[in-house]
């Protein structure tokens, strides 16, 4: 179990932003093409996280509709690849995993957005 | 061949430079003692033996302990003999993880984790028989006919049948090393390597 500490130690990881399944992100990640560096941006709902996103080896899927197709990327989620992520919308869901959503349509495969009221106002 | 003795510890994943994600086996592996060197005057073939993981005194037997002794090493207990060594290298000397470098392409020998009684689909790669209809009631799994009738009246030797599996000295060829901790005597190979955790391991070039 030390070994193991060990070898997470010697990963490094940069910070990320907290976020769950349900919520809309943009990942921009670095891609190298013809050995120039570009970064290209994967916007779309997080539909699962695996493991803690405390370790290096946890990973998060996410899911978009492209031209009427749905793609989802599976990103690590401390892959030096990825320069940053942007957590745009807090969805409001009931479940960690939401593979219901691959076989949603319309109104359905909508997420509701998590508002959120301070006390005070 | 240039080899050391280690152990298994796990599996965990690491970043390349390049930003891949490559899944490896943590293996502890070293410091091993030379206990004897064999040479083809007087034994017949060029060897180097190999000793791991420090043991009881109370454990080892006196033939053991006077064998250890010679080479003035604490008693262990996993012994190795790695043949035609082509380092040079004297009874006494440590034998650690600078053996191998970042990038180098290895085999790993092991003894794979036992499975029990298995039937021919899983421990020989049998397909089965994939059909539902056609009056098959339960022989999904069965391995068929095992040979023809009259001649030759018998089933031949080696015929691949259900029985025990795993448990076998496996070796895994080609196998890239990933990181060398040598503080910690520790070795990442990419991919998955036989056995269980805690179990020897045997990492050659």
């Amino acid at each position: 179990m030390e070994i193991i500490k060990f070898i997470r130690e010697q990963v490094a990881m940069t910070e990320r932003p907290a976020f769950k399944a349900g919520d809309n992100v943009s990942v921009h990640y670095k891609i190298i093409e013809g050995g120039k560096e570009r970064i290209q941006v994967f916007r779309g709902d997080v539909i699962q996280i695996k493991g803690t996103p405390k370790t290096h080896t946890c990973t998060f899927t996410v899911r978009k509709i492209s031209g009427g197709i749905g793609v989802e990327r599976i990103f690590p989620l401390y892959s030096p690849n990825i320069d940053k992520i942007e957590v745009n919308k807090v969805g409001k869901v009931r479940r960690a995993r939401l593979y219901y959503l691959r076989a949603a349509k319309g109104k359905a495969a909508r997420i509701k957005e998590k508002k959120f009221f301070s006390k005070t106002s | 061949m240039i080899g050391i003795i280690g152990k298994k510890i796990g599996m965990t994943s690491i970043f390349r430079n390049d930003g891949a994600s490559v899944a490896c086996t943590i293996v502890e592996a070293g410091p091993c003692y030379v206990t004897q060197v064999k040479t083809n005057d007087t034994d017949g073939y060029n060897a180097v033996q190999l000793a791991y993981d420090d043991a009881k005194e109370k454990n080892t037997p006196n033939a053991l302990k006077g064998h250890y002794a010679k080479s003035s090493v604490n008693p262990k207990r996993k012994v190795v003999e790695i043949r035609n060594y082509e380092k040079s290298v004297n009874a006494g000397d440590v034998v650690d993880v600078e053996t191998f470098a970042e990038g180098d392409k290895v085999s790993v020998v092991g003894v794979s984790k036992g499975k029990g009684f298995q039937g021919v689909v899983k421990r020989h790669g049998f397909g089965g028989v994939g059909q539902a209809t056609h009056g098959q009631h339960n022989r999904l799994r069965a391995p068929g006919s095992v040979g023809a009738c009259s001649f030759p009246a018998r089933v031949f030797k080696g015929k691949r049948m259900a029985g025990r599996m795993g448990g076998d000295r496996v070796k895994v060829r080609n196998l890239e090393i990933v990181k060398v901790f040598k503080e910690k005597n520790l070795v990442l190979i990419k991919g998955a390597l036989p056995g269980a955790k805690g179990s020897y391991l045997i990492i050659q070039k």
